[in-house]
């Protein structure tokens, strides 16, 4: 009892005191935040501790749940976002708009801990390595239950070829599921070719009485469930299908996939861009990233937390995609209006039939 | 003068409800009416309200009707003869069956949606008892089956309460004396009971043929995404498409489907009422 009214005491006393110096030092160097915009459960909690720890500089965390939300309210204006973290298409409409400042990642310490091929692929959406810098990735590929199919699976064309009629789960996301008929046609899923995405469309169309349903969160489920021979989900959720149930195994088919990648951005509204790049170049630090790898579980670009895996981790192709299978994979950019207009109608009607 | 003011004090009372009913259904619906009437590029147009006649969102309408005009016949039909079951027993076991009724309105509805997929699923709970009694499963997971069995569990209630307060309402006299008369089961039910439910049995109608007509979450969980109602489309065009002008125009023309099918059934309550004076 007696210790636990020290603590009390002591506590009011710490935080009087946090308050009297944040009042002090607040006049001098007007007390630095930042305002950082992320998915749910995307960073550690503790990561945004020991920034202040080390830096002083108080970080003000929203969270969003997908692209859409996010951009909608960064545009509303509410809130000054310094920093978010998105998605690979979302950031290119950003910099489109115009809505993104330049960040000097040359003066970042630990950039170079993010490996050259991330930058690459980066660069399709940032042509110069300009405004954004590499956070979490990962693919799309093929769940399966190895115990049910006869052979290993590495190519798309077990979703087409009629072989696991009914057994079959896509994804409920109109470019998720093109890009798996694209691939499959052997085009690129970025394609603005209006004859290939009717053919795309073709092939999903005849397909349709095949597939199970169309899913998006329940698809791994329906896998380690059993209800579902195979099914097309991202790698972080066939990492995590894979814990609930090991005869499960996932691969990028050999025709390529779609990589998405989430990357930093510092917004045009940021004022103090020496924080956010503190910030920036904070996360990219090993033991950093090392701590949000082990908080998300997504594949990171940070060649020097890879390094320091388990080799059973290393071997997981849900968490460390090996080079040559990331080889033909693309980053998904926005398709021309008119491409994606005739898109949007087609998955309609797919989903009419 | 005292009785003035007491009036005064009462409608003052009602600013609350006048502040949630501007902010959160008149401006809304002025927001949904802009979209619904502009085009994009700016300027009045009526293309997002007609393309409720394109052909991919009029086939997700009449899914919608028949889904809605089936799962309002099912609840009648299942109806009926809980409220006269229901009707014969005494005031405990009434408080009771109804409250068994009510319990799983207590808990989330999309749970309750996940629970039957669950149960609906290939290698399910229902399949698991098929088997287990010696019969072949059955693939009723992500079809119009499955749609149809959730939408009926979840609006089930709302069909069976107001028929039931209608039915509790009739004075046991006139039945003793129908049946004094010498009227049997089924000439009561024609001639008494039934008659003296259409009020409950219209509010029924309508509260689960209009959910169940624009619902979307259940068509999306039980439906595997291989169906779409109306609704799911709309929702479709507001979250994915980020089209929300046509999701505007298609909701303003489902809402005035569904307030042409609600007038149809107000003229008919009237109707039914001078009938029940008759």
């Amino acid at each position: 009892m007696k210790r636990r009214v020290l603590s009390v005491l002591l506590a009011t006393v710490a935080l009087g005191s946090t308050v009297l110096s944040a009042g002090c030092s607040g006049k001098q160097d007007a007390k630095e935040t930042l305002t950082v915009f992320n998915y749910g459960e995307y960073m550690d909690p503790a990561v945004l501790d020991l920034f202040y720890e080390e830096t002083g500089i108080e970080v003000k965390y929203e969270e969003a749940l997908t692209p859409e939300e996010m951009y909608t309210k960064y545009k509303a204006g509410a809130i000054d976002y310094d920093l978010l973290c998105s998605t690979d298409y979302m950031i290119e409409k950003l910099i489109k708009e115009g809505e993104l400042q330049e960040i000097d990642i040359d003066a970042m310490e630990n950039a170079g801990n993010i490996g050259d091929k991330y930058w690459e692929f980066s660069q399709a959406f940032d042509p110069e390595n300009k405004y954004t810098v590499p956070y979490f990735w990962g693919t799309l590929g093929i769940l399966y239950d190895t115990t049910k199919v006869k052979e290993p699976v590495d190519s798309w064309n077990v979703l087409f070829n009629g072989e696991y009629a009914g057994e079959i789960i896509m994804q409920n996301s109109m470019r998720d599921t093109y890009m798996v008929a694209m691939k499959a046609l052997g085009y690129s899923l970025n394609s603005n070719n209006e004859d290939e995405v009717n053919a795309a469309h073709d092939l999903l169309v005849k397909q349709k009485p095949d597939v199970q349903a169309y899913l998006v969160d329940e698809a791994r489920d329906e896998v380690v469930a059993g209800n579902a021979t195979m099914a097309v989900v991202y790698s972080g959720e066939a990492y995590l299908g894979n814990q609930y149930n090991e005869d499960l195994a996932y691969v990028i088919p050999k025709e390529g996939s779609n990589v998405w990648l989430d990357s930093w951005c510092v917004t045009k509204q940021c004022d103090n861009v020496d924080a956010a790049q503190q910030f920036l170049d904070f996360l990219c630090r090993e033991d950093v990233a090392e701590m949000n790898f082990e908080y998300i579980y997504y594949s990171t670009p940070n060649e020097k937390v890879i390094e320091g895996l388990s080799e059973e981790d290393r071997a997981n192709e849900a968490l460390v995609p090996a080079d040559d299978a990331t080889e033909n994979c693309e980053v998904s950019v926005q398709l021309d209006p008119e491409i994606n207009d005739l898109m949007n109608t087609q998955w309609k009607e797919l989903k009419a039939e | 003068m005292n009785k003035l003011k007491g009036i005064n004090k009462r409608s003052w009372l009602s600013t609350p409800y006048l502040i949630w009913i501007i902010g959160f259904t008149v401006i809304p619906m002025a927001v949904i009416f802009r979209y619904a009437l502009s085009s994009p590029e700016g300027g009045f147009t009526l293309a997002n309200v007609a393309a409720i006649a394109d052909p991919v969102h009029l086939k997700a309408v009449i899914f919608s009707l028949e889904i809605a005009v089936g799962c309002t016949l099912i609840c009648i039909l299942l109806s009926y003869p809980l409220v006269l079951a229901l009707r014969r027993l005494n005031l405990g076991k009434r408080g009771f069956a109804l409250f068994v009724l009510i319990l799983p309105m207590w808990m989330n509805f999309i749970l309750r949606v996940l629970a039957w997929q669950m149960i609906l699923s290939n290698n399910g709970i229902l399949n698991l008892l098929l088997q287990k009694i010696g019969l072949e499963p059955v693939a009723l997971a992500n079809s119009g089956v499955a749609i149809m069995i959730g939408v009926v569990y979840d609006y089930l209630p709302y069909m069976v309460l107001p028929i039931f307060n209608a039915v509790s309402e009739i004075d046991e006299d006139i039945i003793d004396a129908a049946k004094d008369l010498g009227a049997g089961g089924f000439t009561i039910f024609r001639k008494i009971i039934f008659p003296l439910s259409v009020p409950g049995l219209l509010s029924g109608i309508v509260m689960v043929f209009v959910p169940s007509m624009t619902s979307f979450v259940i068509s999306d969980i039980l439906g595997g995404g291989k169906l779409q109602l109306i609704g799911n489309i709309i929702e479709q065009e507001f979250t994915k498409s980020m089209n929300w002008y046509l999701g505007s125009g298609l909701s303003v023309s489902l809402m005035i489907f569904v307030l042409i099918s609600m007038a149809f059934t107000m003229r008919n309550d009237m109707e039914g009422k001078g009938s029940a004076i008759w």
